[in-house]
């Protein structure tokens, strides 16, 4: 039987490998975009799972509006990251050290 | 499930929001004009953008409501806090592009994107000041993030402006991450996103369980890295210095706004009965704020950067306010946020006002010798950096008093010590500025070359800080009426 920890487990688990993924990646732009879209999946589950569980509908349509949002984010990522590759002619995480915060 | 009656929308239900609705349609509007109008005429997109937010304020006037509204099932409230901080978004977006409008037209940059954008985030700061829920709080977030990581980047033969948006694209990612994993915690203990349900079921039971302080511990997170607090600050200085300064002085001011409507939603109404748990890690955000970003902000050589550390700090007494967890911390840090929000304006008003094609102002000795320049931006420039250090005859003074009292009536002493002794630190970097006008050569004798709009509103906005400081008595009673 698969209960409700089981979800919450997964998504956190899910949850911990996009940061984990954003913070140990040193090599590649795009894999940060990557592991942004596994975040915000992985909080999708969590939303599904105390839905179903909890036997109301809100949390479902949540996650319809976390999806479009995460399109939206995923489009002005790709946006910035053309912008910085004519700029640069590289996308390696490594390179982006103009500034240091 | 199909024999429920399918709920339909009243024209009055639509009503409140129709400052949303109008400057949605003006956003879409700027952006064909934008995109159809000959080369030569892009300009003509300032003005319609201009007419927008004088419409929205028009509308927003037009339906404030005098009591909470809660419309379109809990999604949208309309309540006198929503329309004054809505007011004072449009009159900073204005302010910020009239400011801005001769640094763009030197760069070429005067084109639609610029001001689709500011009204999109407007547009964000609108619905985030209206949320009647976490979605709709959620969304704003949004609307106004993604905005302003465009913004920074929009310049797009500026490659440091591109790296920084990279990464403040990638924070603000998984600050918004953070936040809808600690909402889904919440819903899953509470069963609501409703801000309203959750407050009557945080103050009923389980104000203390396990589950909602981890939520809640979440969603601080969130909270704290959309104002910048410390340890969540990593994106400001970088962003600050980075972008164009026009997105600067945006990103600088508006989303202050919002960041306040977004802890008072969140925090203080929404789980306000769980006060005693988030009033803990707030301590820990205001205190580190205030001392990261005053002590770092001496280093600083660059005015920009110092500006973005000053924010820290600013955003340190902000957190003091809201941490109080009464209503007069509250109303003190609503009279923080404004008051701040104008001396922002301002300051980087000024750095707009000396820049000129192939010279951007950001260095601290670029103010050297301002005095023999220009004596009355100098003293423009002195007021503000007087009202952000609290000097007493201006704004800022009343703005540091009022979040202090609010902090001494809930009986932090040590904290109230620590934000005066901070604040000291403080006043050291603000007045290095103002030695550097008053007492130093100039390097060089060009004269200024701002038209006599940007003059005109750059010295009200100065003189509204000393008049403010002198008579503090309306600002606060707007304050006191918004969160009564």
């Amino acid at each position: 039987m698969i209960t409700l920890a089981h979800y919450l487990t997964l998504a956190g688990v899910l949850f911990a490998i996009a940061v984990a993924g954003i913070f140990l990646n040193r090599r590649n732009v795009i894999v940060l975009l990557m592991c942004i879209e596994l975040l915000l999946l992985a909080v999708n589950f969590n939303f599904v799972a105390f839905s179903r569980f909890l036997g109301l509908l809100d949390g479902q349509v949540f996650v319809f509006f976390i999806l479009t949002v995460a399109a939206a984010e995923a489009a002005i990522g790709l946006a910035i990251l053309v912008v910085l590759f004519r700029q640069r002619r590289s996308i390696n995480v490594e390179d982006l050290d103009a500034m240091k915060g | 499930m199909i024999e429920q009656a399918v709920p339909v929308l009243a024209a009055s239900e639509l009503r409140p929001a129709a400052a949303e609705i109008f400057l949605l349609a003006a956003a879409c509007v700027v952006l064909l004009a934008g995109a159809f109008l000959p080369e030569r005429r892009r300009d003509q997109t300032f003005l319609l953008t201009m007419l927008a937010l004088a419409g929205a304020t028009w509308v927003s006037s037009l339906v404030a409501v005098p009591e909470r509204t809660v419309v379109l099932y809990g999604q949208f409230v309309a309540d006198p806090l929503a329309t004054l901080l809505k007011l004072f978004a449009y009159g900073t977006a204005a302010v910020t592009l009239l400011y801005s409008r001769d640094y763009l037209r030197r760069r070429g940059l005067l084109r639609g994107e610029y001001c689709v954008l500011v009204l999109c985030a407007v547009l964000g700061i609108q619905v985030i000041a209206s949320a009647g829920s976490l979605l709709s709080l959620y969304l704003g977030i949004e609307i106004l993030s993604l905005s302003l990581y465009a913004l920074v980047a929009f310049d797009r033969d500026n490659g440091v402006a591109a790296e920084v948006a990279m990464k403040y694209f990638v924070l603000g990612a998984i600050a918004s991450g953070t936040l809808l994993y600690g909402i889904s915690i919440v819903y899953g203990v509470t069963g609501s996103f409703d801000l309203g349900v959750l407050a009557e079921l945080v103050r009923g039971e389980a104000a203390g369980g396990i589950g909602l302080v981890l939520g809640l511990a979440l969603i601080v997170v969130a909270v704290a890295f959309k104002f910048g607090a410390v340890p969540f600050h990593m994106w400001v200085p970088d962003v600050y210095h980075g972008a164009p300064t026009p997105v600067t002085l945006f990103i600088g001011s508006a989303p202050k706004l919002a960041s306040f409507a977004l802890a008072i939603r969140v925090l203080a109404e929404g789980l306000g009965g769980a006060v005693a748990a988030w009033q803990d890690m707030l301590i820990v955000l205001a205190v580190l704020s205030l001392a990261a970003g005053n002590v770092i902000a001496v280093a600083q050589t660059n005015i920009k950067r110092m500006l973005a550390y000053s924010t820290i700090a600013h955003v340190g007494f902000i957190l003091l306010g809201i941490l109080a967890g009464t209503v007069a911390g509250y109303k003190a840090a609503l009279f923080y946020t404004l008051t701040y929000v104008i001396l922002a304006v301002g300051a980087f008003g000024v750095v707009l006002l000396l820049t000129r094609q192939g010279f951007e102002a950001e260095e601290l000795d670029d103010y050297r010798g301002l005095n023999q320049k220009s004596p009355w931006f100098a003293f423009v420039m002195l007021l503000l950096m007087f009202g952000m250090a609290g000097v007493p005859p201006v704004v800022g003074f009343w703005a540091k008093l009022q979040v202090i009292r609010a902090v001494l009536d809930v009986g932090f002493v040590w904290l109230a010590a620590f934000a005066v002794l901070m604040s000291v630190i403080g006043a050291f970097y603000y007045l290095r500025v103002v030695r550097n006008m008053y007492f130093e050569e100039p390097a060089d004798r060009e004269p200024l070359q701002a038209g006599a709009a940007f003059r005109l509103v750059l010295s009200l906005n100065g003189l509204a800080v000393l008049a403010l400081g002198l008579f503090p008595g309306a600002l606060l009673a707007v304050c006191a009426r918004a969160l009564g």
